[in-house]
């Protein structure tokens, strides 16, 4: 328990930081149009327990639930001081008028039980205080978990999801886990780990010992697998690492240096930049039978290739027009019609002040995100893949390499806020309003997300 | 760029001021392009400790050494913003280096490519190898076979130069040429 305790203190994680520098981001195209989130009113009141232990427990999944719900920027949890009805059960229907009155438009009521055989016992119902009905929860009325309280923080993720798809109809993404460099150390020696943690921060531990430099760590879609670069064997290459087995494994032997990898939608390739002689171009791998294919061949510099979620296009950084700005490409490498009217091989979709790289496709299909960098600024923002419709969601001195969450609703990046600042993570909606710092042990850049994990 | 100037002119400084009272000038660009010196043997010859000391007063580092690479010939070239184009200054340094390289044909360099922390991670992988590889190419132009010369890319991974300020960015900026191999003494 002692240990748990410690391990939670990493986790209880998030503080909000407020004021973009809203004038500085007025002066570039595409600036921040904000949409209007909608706050869904929760009362989630502290779930019921048999023993004074299974309490505890239950006071740590609550807490646990509304961090996340909170993190989001969508809820508002009302406060226990308003709550009218104190004899609430799993078992019973709420006494609905007593939540409308308060405004409550939705009602989480949960209870803990610990069993004889030790396990503890979790159910949960949530229900729709204006419709007088349930919400059902992955199509269920109320869920029930047994289960060590080893996965207490999972259980209550996994419930808290449970909130957030039936409320927002999105896939909730707070059961999942984010890879990350840890930094430590003087920037002219400075140490580079891969590191993992919960989504909300807890958790986190080094899956490398810092011997070598290691850098843009990114999630396999589809298994516990993480593909990264690393200067182990001195060129740097690109890496596959088993989170469950621990080991690594180079990517391949080439010639150059292999660089900026990420899976492909499917899990079954792994697409990077490849530098020999000094000119970088795009490749694909397949994890099965490891044959490369190239898929640019051109003087620039091509990099930072990520695909389009049905595997069909490519977006990448390219400088072939003079400073890195991003391009779209088929994945066979077939004539595209470009945004601009002419017919190429590669389309420019960006055409904004400043560079733009390190783009990212967004599971759902519809943005990618980016780092632009223009003014002596850096910048996040998302823009359609034909070009339209550019946002930029975030501004620092340095705000780089933007993630997806699982549901493409949230983006994780990391921040040096003015010069000579320690690098740590941040996630921001899609709206650019909800900016959040997330707590790592240590300097943190260069963040990426698991999918959910069930 | 004028900071950097200003490195290259106060290195030349140096090695001038030992020059004056050594038997040996510094290496020049068009010493042994055409006639390099035999190689010394590399067995050290066996004198007393004190006489080292007093010709490496005199003289600066033992020729063929890799302090006398770094004090004499130069081991960095420096790049403006997002260029990996070479000038006359850079050619300056490539020109001793290759000349160095002729002098000593067992050495071989690593040749690394380096980036401000003004660029995306990746992208800087990327420019970073460009610089490495200007500089290969340059060299190999000089007559430096390309079986000595490794490149690596460190992007805006290894600042010699750890601030956040413009001067910084400048000497961040910049291909390292190292010894790994061959060197004498």
């Amino acid at each position: 328990m002692a240990l748990k305790r410690m391990i939670l203190s990493l986790g209880v994680a998030v503080t909000v930081s407020m004021g973009l520098g809203a004038p500085a981001m007025a002066q570039l195209e595409g600036e921040v149009t904000q949409a209007s989130a909608r706050e869904f009113r929760v009362a989630l009141p502290d779930f019921n327990a048999n023993t004074p232990e299974a309490q505890a427990l239950a006071d740590q999944i609550t807490a646990i639930m509304r961090n996340d719900l909170r993190s989001t920027g969508l809820f508002d949890l009302l406060t226990p001081d308003s709550f009218i009805q104190q004899d609430l059960s799993v078992l019973v229907q709420p006494r609905f008028a007593d939540w409308r009155i308060i405004d409550t438009e939705s009602l989480g009521i949960g209870e803990v039980e610990i069993m004889d055989d030790g396990r503890m016992r979790v159910a949960f119902r949530l229900w729709d205080t204006a419709q007088e009905q349930e919400h059902l929860l992955s199509g269920r009325r109320g869920r029930q978990y047994v289960t060590t309280s080893e996965n207490l923080r999972r259980v209550a993720h996994v419930l808290a999801d449970d909130i957030y798809t039936s409320l927002t109809g999105d896939e909730g993404y707070f059961d999942s886990r984010i890879v990350f460099i840890a930094e430590s150390g003087p920037r002219t020696a400075r140490v580079k780990r891969l590191a993992i943690m919960d989504q909300d921060g807890a958790n986190a531990e080094f899956l490398t010992n810092g011997q070598h430099t290691v850098l843009t760590p990114r999630f396999s879609p589809s298994d516990q697998t993480i593909t990264y670069m690393t200067y182990e064997r001195g060129r740097p290459q690109v890496y596959l690492f088993d989170i469950e087995t621990g080991r690594s494994e180079a990517l391949g032997q080439f010639q150059g240096m292999t660089y900026a990898p990420r899976f492909s939608p499917d899990g079954n390739s792994v697409i990077m930049a490849q530098a020999d002689n000094g000119n970088s171009d795009i490749y694909i791998m397949d994890l099965n039978s490891r044959r490369r294919t190239r898929l640019t061949d051109h003087p620039a510099i091509d990099t930072s290739p990520s695909m389009s979620p049905d595997g069909d296009e490519i977006v990448f950084t390219s400088d072939r027009g003079g400073t890195p700005q991003l391009y779209v490409m088929n994945r066979d490498g077939s004539m595209r019609t470009c945004p601009s009217g002419g017919r190429d091989v590669a389309c420019r979709i960006t055409f904004g002040s400043g560079r733009y790289s390190t783009p990212v496709w967004s599971p759902r299909g519809d943005l990618i995100a980016f780092t632009r960098q223009a003014n002596g600024r850096f910048y996040i923002g998302v823009i359609e893949p034909d070009g339209e419709g550019e946002r930029l969601l975030t501004e620092a001195y340095l705000d780089e390499g933007p993630a997806w969450s699982p549901n493409g609703r949230v983006i994780i990046f990391f921040r040096e806020d003015r010069p000579g600042a320690s690098p740590a993570l941040y996630t921001v909606d899609l709206t650019g309003r909800n900016l959040r710092r997330l707590n790592t042990p240590g300097d943190a850049s260069d963040p990426a997300w698991s999918p959910t994990l069930r | 760029m004028k900071n950097k100037m200003f490195k290259l002119v106060s290195v030349a400084g140096i090695a001038l001021a030992l020059g004056a009272c050594a038997s040996n000038p510094p290496v020049e660009e068009e010493v042994a392009v055409t006639t390099p010196p035999p190689v010394r043997d590399t067995t050290p010859p066996p004198v007393r400790d004190e006489v080292v000391t007093s010709r490496e007063v005199v003289q600066g580092p033992p020729p063929g050494t890799v302090q006398d690479f770094i004090v004499n010939v130069g081991e960095r070239v420096y790049f403006d913003t997002d260029r990996y184009n070479l000038d006359a200054d850079d050619m300056a340094v490539l020109n001793r280096q290759a000349a160095w390289l002729q002098a000593y044909p067992t050495v071989r360099i690593m040749v690394a490519g380096n980036c401000d922390e003004r660029g995306t991670r990746e992208y800087n992988l990327g420019l970073g190898e460009r610089r490495a590889n200007s500089v290969k190419d340059y060299l190999v132009s000089r007559g430096i076979s390309a079986d000595r010369i490794e490149t690596i890319s460190y992007g805006k991974e290894r600042p010699i130069d750890g601030r956040s300020t413009p001067e910084a960015w400048e000497v961040n900026r910049n291909s390292h040429t190292q010894i790994v191999s061959g060197q004498v003494g």
